[in-house]
């Protein structure tokens, strides 16, 4: 058309739109979602996950636009200037709670006992969303009882049970999208969409990884980590830290109930980014309160051949002996110094720093290829 | 990354085109009767089947609007059902993403409205409403009700005169019905379930080709009632009222215009596509039935029709659309400007025009512009080129005679609107002067065009022709009293005309400009609804009975079409354009029939539309 031209100016790149009466002025590359998240007008959501799942499946944040007879999902329709968009009219109203009642009306409830048995319980974003617009019931549910889908629960962390899936494919995005694993997928298409998850008798063989990015994006309790059957999330403070697995320095949260930690959750960090693998989300943290750790300096018994406790004063010492000994005599690089991938960069950092100017030697080495 | 492939991403799709092709078939297929929520809960639930399984108000929306479908389908739902569906259609189309979603919601919207009182009976009634329940498909589709199995089954038996006679028992015009008929009982054959339509029109053209109308008798007139019709216009509703009524033992007078009967069948059907000979034939028969008095030439004034209505016990207004539709353009006057209603009429008359070496342009695209444009070729027409305003494929004519145009050389320029006549300092025209469409929005229906924005055309003319409709000619008639809308005659179902009791009226002067099948189906139920309002309850023996069904062959064959004389032969002279059927082809035709008047729903009560 004669009228478009490539305009690079800011004016053209910006864009002013009215939301339930407020004006906001945002870039044109910005949804509707987020220009009223600007605005502090909050829309409802449920499918959207940001960089993860953009889909718009749920339809639940669908908004009016003065002058279109059809409404648009605000976490995927662009603003455009001059819009102006209501959240809360009757017709957005009243589907974003049909939506939600078709939702539920297939979601299974009744395998959970309402809710109550469900592992999340207290942090489903479904339950949450349908209380917050208001949804307790749906018209749409029939009485009788559906027959229930099998469970898959092979896999040591992660088990799916489709029964309380809403197709909502934020799992599929996880896997695909942000954890780039490609294992996890959607089969039978059209209005039987399964789940593909492989956590089934055959999940060795699978290339599934068990890094749960798919149970964490999951907003119900269809994926789920297995561990979160023995707390809820009332229960739990959670405390920051990072990894200590290996060295790329993911930030996580430990859940921690009644001093124990029941749980990890990833965190917003750097290198992170709000996921994690297998090892920091399931394995990293279980031996914290492990009967078998060591919790004194153990030196071992010449004539016994046992480890017997020591002062940290008595190990340090016989250590330093002991290797100045071996330089003096050998030579530095008859030493190296290899450090523990559970160590943080800093130890790790002080090792080898230790290793070139005390030992002598650039014999150095680390586990972080874990 | 992984490997390309050439390979298609689904190996099904190709063979799921391949496989939805005889369900295609089937959905235009569909019975009449069917109950209209049945086919819309089936569609839904097949728009239920192409959702990628994405966003909610499709995916889980529609089949929760199937199932709503289904229990009012089942007569279980009442009102709040209804209003539920609404709700659920309506968010449907509002909040889905792509087509597969929102049209699927649309169409439900309008299949609720459009089949509101089928709806209403299901939940108020627990029944469909009156009128559902499947019948034949070809003897329904008639508007005739002529019973096609019967005589189809009759030529396959190699008896043409029955099929003759059989034909007649509903319709008095096979001969025209064979040669012209738009053959509305073909378009839900059932035969379409396994390979295509019969051709139906076909068959019956080999049975009047083999058995002329004039020599298969009529059936014996039953005595004389001493009741008198008077019937104006002596086309093919008017002569099928006389046929009936003449029958039954009334005595019948038609009046007549001009100076032939047929109606629109001779003076709007050019010769090459109905000859006149073979008019003579149906309308030989028709009078031969006797007690039926032709007055020629004799244009209907209102006092006259005041005198009929003491006169004589009934009539019956059958006076056509005979008029040609004016276009409001600029020059329109101009030497050389002619409607193609009058042209046609003239011809009718044997007066053929003489176009030889002259430039014709003719304005429309329906049937009348190609009778227009290829009657023209035929008179020794340099060029004849058709101008309209759309595209070829909105054209309101059959595709056939859009091809023969083409064929004889008719120069389709679409998509110009006339916006002037041009003439020379004689007055006579020379151009047609076009404003150029690109083809727009979809209005009621159809795409509507609009300016292009492109300089105008000028299609040099020596002759241009306006085909842009027929009107009626009401005039004396609503001066007499008889009510009219948008200048067709107001009727009743029963073609009695509003106001009155013994004045019937029918054919394309109530219908407007139709089909010379509709105007046949009009006469029949004037004939019969004037004999019961005499008092009678006559039935007429056709003296014919449909054959014993043959089984059904399974097997699929193409159709067989009838084939024409080749173009440049045939654009050189008047006459008759299309080739005999051959037996061969006929009796395979016949064989291909799956006589639903005795297998299927034609043996139930009420399966079939028939009368005595």
């Amino acid at each position: 058309m004669s009228n478009m031209q490539t305009n690079t100016d800011a004016a053209s790149t910006m864009a002013t739109v009215v939301i339930d009466g407020l004006e906001v002025k945002t870039s044109t590359r910005a949804t509707i979602l987020a220009a009223a998240k600007m605005a502090g007008i909050h829309i409802p959501t449920l499918c959207y996950l940001a960089g993860t799942n953009e889909i718009g499946m749920c339809r639940v944040c669908s908004v009016e636009v003065e002058g279109q007879d059809n409404l648009v999902p605000a976490c995927k329709a662009k603003v455009a200037d001059g819009m102006v968009i209501h959240t809360q009219s009757e017709r957005a109203v009243a589907y974003r709670k049909m939506m939600l009642e078709l939702i539920i009306a297939e979601h299974g409830l009744d395998s959970t006992n309402y809710c109550f048995s469900c592992p999340k319980n207290g942090t489903c974003e479904l339950q949450a969303v349908c209380r917050e617009v208001g949804v307790v019931e749906s018209p749409f549910a029939t009485e009788e009882k559906k027959p229930r889908k099998a469970i898959l629960d092979s896999n040591p962390f992660l088990t799916f049970d489709p029964n309380l899936c809403i197709q909502c494919q934020r799992c599929v995005g996880a896997c695909n999208n942000r954890a780039y694993n490609h294992t996890l997928q959607t089969g039978k298409r059209g209005t039987r969409t399964k789940i593909l998850a492989p956590f089934g008798e055959d999940w060795k063989a699978t290339e599934c990884e068990s890094c749960g990015n798919c149970a964490a994006a999951c907003p119900t309790g269809a994926i789920t980590e297995k561990r979160r059957k023995y707390y809820r999330d009332w229960e739990v403070e959670r405390v920051r830290t990072t990894c200590p697995h290996c060295a790329v320095g993911c930030q996580i949260d430990m859940m921690v109930k009644d001093n124990r930690i029941v749980d990890a959750e990833p965190a917003n960090g750097p290198s992170n980014k709000g996921m994690l693998c297998v090892k920091g989300r399931s394995s990293s943290f279980d031996f914290v309160m492990s009967p078998d750790r060591i919790t004194t300096p153990l030196v071992k018994n010449k004539q016994t051949g046992e480890f017997e406790p020591a002062t940290w004063e008595e190990a340090l010492d016989l250590v330093a002996t002991r290797f100045t000994e071996l330089r003096d005599e050998f030579g530095g690089d008859a030493l190296a110094a290899f450090a523990c991938s559970r160590s943080t960069n800093e130890d790790v950092y002080m090792l080898q720093k230790m290793a070139r100017t005390v030992f002598k030697t650039n014999n150095v080495d680390n586990c972080a290829r874990v | 990354m992984a490997e390309l492939s050439v390979a298609p991403r689904s190996a099904y799709d190709k063979r799921i085109a391949e496989f939805v092709e005889p369900y295609q078939r089937r959905i235009e297929a569909i019975p009449p009767g069917t109950c209209p929520i049945a086919v819309q809960a089936n569609l839904l639930e097949a728009g239920g089947a192409q959702t990628c399984g994405k966003c909610v108000p499709c995916r889980d929306g529609i089949p929760q609007l199937a199932a709503m479908m289904r229990r009012v389908l089942a007569c279980e739902a009442d009102e709040s059902t209804l209003e539920a569906m609404r709700t659920t259609a309506t968010m449907i189309r509002d909040t889905s993403d792509c087509a597969i979603g929102y049209e699927a919601g649309r169409l439900a919207l309008e299949g609720m409205d459009v089949f509101a009182d089928e709806y209403k009976s299901h939940v108020q009634n627990k029944c469909c409403a009156e009128g559902v329940g499947q019948t034949v498909p070809c003897e329904t589709n008639c508007p005739a009700h002529v019973n096609v199995p019967g005589y189809i089954s009759l030529v396959q038996e190699g008896d043409c005169a029955g099929a003759v006679a059989m034909v007649r028992k509903d319709n008095p015009f096979p001969t025209a019905c064979a040669l012209i008929c738009e053959h509305p009982c073909e378009s839900r054959c059932r035969r379409m379930l396994i390979d295509a339509p019969i051709n139906i029109r076909g068959i019956k053209k080999y049975a009047v080709d083999n058995a002329r109308a004039d020599t298969v008798p009529v059936p014996t007139r039953l005595p004389d009632t001493g009741r008198k019709v008077a019937i104006i216009g002596g086309g093919p509703s008017g002569m099928t009222c006389a046929y009936f009524l003449a029958l039954m033992g009334h005595s019948v007078t038609v009046y007549e215009m001009r100076k032939h009967l047929g109606g629109m069948m001779r003076y709007g059907i050019p010769a090459y596509r109905f000859p006149r000979e073979r008019i003579e034939e149906d309308l030989r028969a028709i009078t031969s039935v006797g007690n039926i008095e032709v007055k020629l030439e004799y244009e209907v004034h209102s006092e006259d029709l005041g005198r009929f209505m003491v006169e004589y016990d009934a009539v019956f207004v059958a006076i056509g659309a005979q008029g040609g539709k004016k276009l409001d353009l600029e020059g329109i006057d101009a030497e050389g400007v002619m409607s193609a209603v009058d042209l046609l009429e003239k011809i009718g008359d044997d007066e053929y025009p003489d176009f030889t070496g002259k430039k014709v342009v003719v304005i429309g695209g329906g049937n009348v512009a190609m009778d227009c444009a290829r009657t023209s070729v035929r008179a020794g027409a340099e060029e004849v080129t058709i101008a309209y305003r759309r595209r070829v494929e909105d054209m309101t004519a059959l595709s056939e005679e859009i091809e023969g145009a083409m064929a004889e050389g008719v120069e389709m320029m679409t998509l110009q609107a006339p916006v002037r006549i041009e003439s020379d300092s004689e007055g006579k025209v020379a151009a047609l002067i076009c404003q150029p469409q690109y083809i727009s929005a979809v209005k009621r229906g159809r795409p509507a065009p609009a300016n292009a924005s492109k300089p105008e055309v000028r299609i040099d003319a020596d002759i241009v022709l306006v085909a842009v409709g027929q009107d009626i000619q009401y005039v004396p008639f609503e001066r007499f009293g008889m009510a009219t809308e948008r200048t067709c005659f107001t009727a009743d179902e029963n073609l009695r005309a509003k106001g009155f009791d013994k004045l019937f009226v029918g054919g394309d002067c109530q219908t407007g400009p139709k089909s010379a099948i509709m105007a046949i189906g009009a006469g029949k139920v004037a004939a019969r609804n004037i004999d019961e309002h005499l008092g009678f309850h006559h039935t007429l023996d056709p003296e014919v009975v449909a054959p014993d069904p043959r089984p059904n062959m399974r097997d699929a064959y193409g159709r067989v079409n009838v084939s024409e004389r080749p173009a440049r032969e045939r654009k050189k002279d008047f006459g008759y354009i299309e080739l005999p059927v051959s037996e061969e082809e006929v009796m395979q035709e016949c064989s291909r029939c799956l006589r639903c008047d005795a297998y299927g729903c034609g043996v139930l009560e009420g399966g079939r539309v028939q009368y005595v």
